[in-house]
């Protein structure tokens, strides 16, 4: 481990405070929450850490779970006691794994994603031409200079959900006149969650692949879908010389909203903040100003928001490699009766892993006639389309 | 596969059972500085009826059985001396009810202290329960066990364990019981007015049954709070303030601290007088008598009130107080361990001279404070000793100056409160003999083949 980690980890005093939210409304660790042993708390995991690093304890099948299982929410950064050392919360368990795969050892699921994503150049072994398949009908052009890019990451490239959110975003973005284009089967992985899952070297080659190509069509400004491309583009890339203007669809929305025309709706909406948009880049207020900004929306919020928002539990990977798992304590099944009780019919998401964690909740949870996932742009795609 | 581990998974299903080595090793040990050993398996029960099985199992089996809530008592009162089960409650955490006009809720026993106040606060808005400062996850059975106490024990009603209005236990035996109101009627409201059986088991760490339920008072919730702040640099004035100011009657909450950094509070001591109000009104004039009832102290110079620092208000008054745990990282070694005294209010000046004293004769450095408990019937005194956790000799320094405070305390007349076993022995040979072994026969009878958290409460454990 860095030795700048190694030098600091017994400071956490496993005193807790890191598995409530600032409000102490509920459990907020979606690893804690789920398994509910002191070692799959945020100070758990750390005293295990050092225990692995000090030969207390081996690497083991568990353990892998243990350090793989963390979402890397950052609910225990904002909630930590420790002032000095919260920040670095998060970076300790991803160094931890970081050692790990360069051991060797890691679970089947992560190692089934980072191959997929090392060959394929995404995490569902798809052919890359069928990434914007999306788009199909949109005549949205391939980028060529125009003021932005659109990056629609894995996700919304290939998953059902993730599709219908990249083209109501798309939609949107020309009804609003921006010009931007996209990479459509030249776009590959963000490599977001292969940092988060501990494949550094990797994740520096895809980041390297993604910076030389942006470099070479002239990238100056991009507009990601996801979240986590947002985290990896905006914080990453710079530090492997890709310095670009990056902003998430919300960000740009919000800018551009107030010359949208739109009627009036009737819809009670509650928003679940990503964790990669909020805790990760402090933006709660964005995507809130964008759902404001409908006539007739009633924007209610949850218990747990902003800085508190409960992870939907696909984030640190666990998207792809479901080490968190299901179950009634899962924290995407968890959080959906949370929007339940705010009364809204509507659960807004602005970001695809968040929507199809939380649209499999609503099924799984039996919710489907009270609650309903949509993306943000969707919902405001409705209001002008009225 | 280990038939003891698959008659725990039938009881609580498999996803809730642990002999695993990371969870030995978690459960083996606590934030403090008492030594780790190791359990042999993590349970963590749902259901009263599951904590019923895992003891008739435990009976039968002969193993020990030690129930864990947060495990924020610091001081190893759940660290599996003699392996077994460890219990972790905190799966049951749900809020089963509030009677908000008779003031109690009744809780499961895992539910976290911040959990039960972030839920009255969103839905019924004038009540509260008296928080301790420990972090918001310690537990509602956990804190009263060991007669924890908070934010109302000076204004409300003592020690914690004084605030419980009814309990569910499993017996060691495997027996559920009710005490209080609640084994008679489907009220919870109090332990009066019948034989009180609660003693049996609140205080004793776990040696004697298991919480399952507990039913907890509340108090009102005005809408303001505020602080003042009150310094003085003769130590033995202390009590004198504290006095007058209790029997003002206008504060909720009294601390006292002493620290040696920042340095401009060295040499001070910091009374904290955490004030509440319905109106500004109201909170002048409380403000306005406790000045007045110390007027004499500050006319003469010898003391005065001070204007506490913005940013340091917000945390003196935030409830539970977040900086005491980060104590933890002042040396940045991630620990500290407290005796906490429970002594005569005169003798505040003693411990604070012995805290001095132990803290330089061992070469470490301290946080001495402490608490109001009751209208002036005792106080909470804190001896805290950080230390940095990647350092065997520095532990070691604290586990002697530990060792040394539990001494003084118990000489000037105090007995350390959630002591360690090393401290609960010196407690026990100072006990008056015949109330040990009456202890010890209330044990036999209650928990026959000595299965309850063993170690704890013993001379020779
Ligand atoms: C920074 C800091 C500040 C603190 N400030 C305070 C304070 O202001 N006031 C205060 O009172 N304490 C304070 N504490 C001490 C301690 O954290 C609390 O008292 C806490 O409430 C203990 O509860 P717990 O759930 O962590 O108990 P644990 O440590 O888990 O258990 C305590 C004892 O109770 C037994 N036990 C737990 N649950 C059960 C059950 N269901 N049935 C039977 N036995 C059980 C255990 O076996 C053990 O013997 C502080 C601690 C820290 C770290
Ligand atoms: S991560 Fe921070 S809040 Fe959590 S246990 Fe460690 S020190 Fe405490
Ligand atoms: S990042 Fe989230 S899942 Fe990971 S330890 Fe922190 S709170 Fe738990």
């Amino acid at each position: 481990m860095k030795k700048e980690y190694a030098d600091i980890i017994h400071r956490c005093f496993r005193c807790g405070w890191c598995k409530l939210p600032l409000n102490f409304k509920d459990f907020n660790c979606p690893s804690y929450l789920k398994y509910r042993f002191e070692s799959f708390s945020s100070g758990g995991r750390l005293w295990l850490i050092r225990a692995w690093m000090n030969g207390e304890i081996q690497t083991s099948e568990r353990f892998a779970k243990i350090l793989f299982s963390c979402v890397t929410c950052k609910n225990c950064v904002e909630a930590c006691a420790m002032p000095k050392i919260r920040q670095y919360l998060v970076d300790m368990v991803i160094a931890a794994r970081e050692d790990m795969v360069e051991q060797g050892v890691i679970p089947p699921g992560v190692r089934d994603y980072l191959k997929a994503v090392s060959i394929s150049g995404n995490a569902y072994k798809m052919p890359q031409e069928q990434r914007a398949i999306w788009a199909d009908g949109l005549d949205i052009p391939l980028y060529s200079g125009q003021e932005y890019l659109f990056y629609v990451g894995d996700v919304g490239s290939y998953d059902e959900v993730g599709k219908k959110m990249a083209r109501s975003v798309a939609m949107l973005l020309k009804k609003a006149d921006i010009s931007f284009g996209i990479l459509a089967s030249d776009e590959i992985t963000d490599g977001n969650e292969v940092k988060t899952l501990g494949e550094a070297g990797l994740f520096e080659q895809i980041a390297s692949q993604n910076i030389e190509k942006f470099k070479g069509l002239g990238v100056r400004k991009i507009i990601t879908l996801s979240p986590h491309a947002f985290n990896s583009m905006k914080n990453e890339y710079p530090k492997l010389g890709g310095n670009f203007d990056v902003y998430h669809y919300t960000q740009v929305l919000n800018a551009a909203i107030k010359d949208i025309s739109m009627a009036e709706v009737d819809l009670k909406v509650t928003y679940h903040d990503p964790c990669y948009l909020g805790r990760w880049n402090n933006e709660y207020w964005a995507p809130r100003s964008v759902l404001r900004s409908v006539p007739g929306l009633e924007l209610v919020e949850m218990d747990r928001n902003m800085q508190n928002a409960l992870c939907c539990g696909g984030g640190g990977g666990n998207f792809f490699t479901d080490i968190l798992g299901t179950g009634p304590d899962s924290s995407s099944r968890v959080r959906v009766k949370e929007a339940i009780d705010t009364g809204a019919s509507v659960l807004a998401v602005a970001c695809p892993i968040c929507y199809r964690m939380l649209s499999d909740a609503v099924k799984a949870e039996g919710l489907e006639d009270r609650i309903e996932v949509r993306d943000i742009a969707d919902i405001v795609n409705d209001a002008v389309a009225v | 596969m280990d038939r003891i581990f698959e008659r725990l998974s039938d009881i609580v299903g498999s996803d809730y059972v642990s002999n695993a080595a990371e969870e030995r090793f978690i459960y083996s040990r606590d934030p403090g500085v008492q030594r780790p050993h190791e359990p042999d398996y993590v349970v963590l029960p749902n259901t009263t009826e599951e904590v019923q099985k895992i003891v008739l199992l435990a009976n039968e089996e002969k193993i020990p059985v030690v129930p864990l809530g947060g495990g924020l008592v610091l001081s190893g009162l759940s660290i599996p001396l003699k392996g077994g089960i460890v219990l972790d409650m905190k799966r049951m955490n749900r809020i089963i009810e509030v009677n908000e006009k008779s003031h109690y809720a009744v809780v499961e026993a895992g539910t976290a202290m911040g959990m039960l106040s972030a839920y009255l606060a969103k839905h019924y808005p004038t009540l509260k329960n008296s928080l301790p400062d420990a972090p918001p996850v310690a537990t509602v059975a956990g804190n009263v066990m060991i007669h924890g106490s908070g934010h109302l024990s000076q204004s409300e009603g003592g020690f914690h364990s004084e605030m419980v209005t009814g309990l569910e236990v499993v017996l060691p035996t495997g027996k559920v019981v009710k005490l209080g109101s609640c084994s008679t009627v489907p009220y919870w409201f109090s332990r009066a007015p019948l034989p009180d059986l609660a003693g049996l088991f609140l205080g004793w760490n776990g040696t004697t049954g298991i919480i399952t339920k507990v039913g907890i008072k509340l108090y009102p919730r005005p809408l303001l709070n505020d602080g003042l702040m009150f310094l003085t640099e003769d130590v033995d004035t202390v009590p004198d303030i504290m006095f007058r100011i209790v029997n003002t009657e206008m504060c909720e909450d009294l601390t006292f601290f002493i620290t040696p950094k920042p340095a401009m509070f060295e040499g001070f001591q910091m009374t904290i007088i955490s004030i509440t109000a319905n109106s500004d009104k109201e909170m002048r004039l409380k403000k306005e008598i406790i000045r007045d009832t110390l007027k004499d102290y500050y006319e003469s110079k010898e003391a005065g009130f001070v204007p506490i620092p913005k940013e340091m208000k917000a945390f003196l008054l935030e409830a539970p107080q977040k900086n005491l745990s980060a104590f933890a990282d002042v040396r940045k070694g991630g620990g500290f361990e407290y005796v906490g005294a429970i002594i005569p209010v005169e003798k505040i000046p003693d411990a604070y001279r012995a805290g001095l004293e132990i803290s330089a004769r061992n070469g470490i450095t301290y946080s001495l404070g402490g608490r109001m408990i009751g209208r002036g019937h005792s106080f909470m005194f804190y001896f805290a000793y950080p230390f940095n956790r990647a350092d065997e000799d520095d532990m070691n320094r604290v586990r002697q100056a530990l060792d040394d405070t539990n001494h003084a305390a118990l000489k000037m007349g105090g007995i350390p409160w959630k002591a360690e076993v090393s401290g609960q022995q010196l407690i026990l040979k100072q006990m008056w003999p015949a109330t040990y072994e009456f202890m010890q026969e209330i044990r036999g009878l209650l928990d026959p083949n000595g299965i309850m958290n063993p170690g704890n409460w013993e001379v020779n454990p």
